[in-house]
């Protein structure tokens, strides 16, 4: 009954983003070779943010899902970014 | 017979396991974090000792496994059960490569008297300690999860050889994906942070 939405994602599609996800890995070591201090780690982890973005939306199927998954999974990320950011809050500050 | 199942319930369930999952990982990147700003120079020189180049390849290795089970889904809506098989069991074995990989690289640290409780890591403070400690519980944490991830992919095979999951009904393939894809998001996180942060 509710198969007929059934979304089949093809495999080029997959393909496409295995490659732009190795390319992303590999540019995220050769970023570290050179010497940006505290950039290196902040665009290291602005990489794997922009990777876990195509696992989770394309991998995944967040994209073609019902938009309620979206919206918990973002949920997830921010509880936890907030209670980073507290955390070195007060070990900064303290 | 008319079958009563719910796919989206089914899959709202396994998504709410992978929050807690989520949550777990995540209170470990909290403590991380924390123990990185209190021992940032230690974590600097303790994470040159691990191997950029095996991690790299460990990443990639588990990128390509989640690509070959997303597409094993597509296989299986496509009636094609031997690709979607063939799909498996290549996930499978990247698993498994990633497995040895890991096996040998702690090996390696162990043979130099790194490892938990080690009265080398002791000498050398308390700030390889702790980026040691976090990187063989993190990473060991990983692994089961890939261990798991393994059998989960091959309880779903056997139903596919079975024909208990076919084209019109794969939602349990679907979450075995769900959960193998959460193993590579968690790894995107930890190689940067353990490997790459010299």
């Amino acid at each position: 009954m509710e198969h007929e939405k059934d979304h089949i994602i093809p495999y080029r599609t997959f393909l496409f983003v295995l490659a732009g996800l190795i390319m992303l890995t590999l540019i995220s070591v050769a970023v570290t070779k050179i010497h940006l201090g505290t950039l290196t780690v902040f665009i290291a982890l602005l990489i794997a943010a922009v990777k876990s973005a195509f696992v989770l939306r394309i991998f995944m199927h967040l994209k073609f899902e019902n938009k309620m998954f979206t919206i918990m999974v973002l949920a997830i990320i921010v509880l936890i970014g907030v209670v980073i950011f507290i955390t070195l809050m007060d070990y900064l500050y303290r | 017979m008319e079958e009563h199942r719910d796919d989206l319930a089914s899959k709202t369930g396994m998504w709410l396991f992978l929050f807690t999952e989520m949550l777990l990982f995540g209170g470990l990147f909290i403590v991380y974090s924390v123990y990185r700003y209190i021992n940032a120079d230690a974590f600097h020189l303790a994470a040159h000792e691990l191997s950029v180049p095996i991690g790299t390849i460990n990443t990639i290795i588990l990128l390509i496994s989640s690509a070959t089970i997303a597409m094993s889904i597509t296989a299986i809506q496509k009636e094609n059960k031997k690709l979607s098989l063939l799909l498996l069991a290549v996930t499978v074995m990247l698993g498994l490569a990633f497995l040895v990989n890991k096996y040998f690289e702690w090996g390696h640290h162990i043979k130099d008297g790194i490892y938990p409780g080690s009265s080398v890591l002791a000498l050398r403070g308390q700030g390889d300690v702790l980026f040691y400690g976090l990187y063989y519980f993190m990473t060991g944490l990983h692994a089961l999860h890939i261990i798991i991830g393994l059998v989960f992919i091959g309880f779903i095979a056997r139903l596919i050889i079975l024909d208990k999951i076919t084209f019109d009904n794969h939602v349990l393939l679907e979450n075995s994906g769900l959960y193998w894809h959460l193993v590579d998001l968690i790894w995107i996180f930890l190689f940067p942070l353990f490997y790459l942060i010299t």
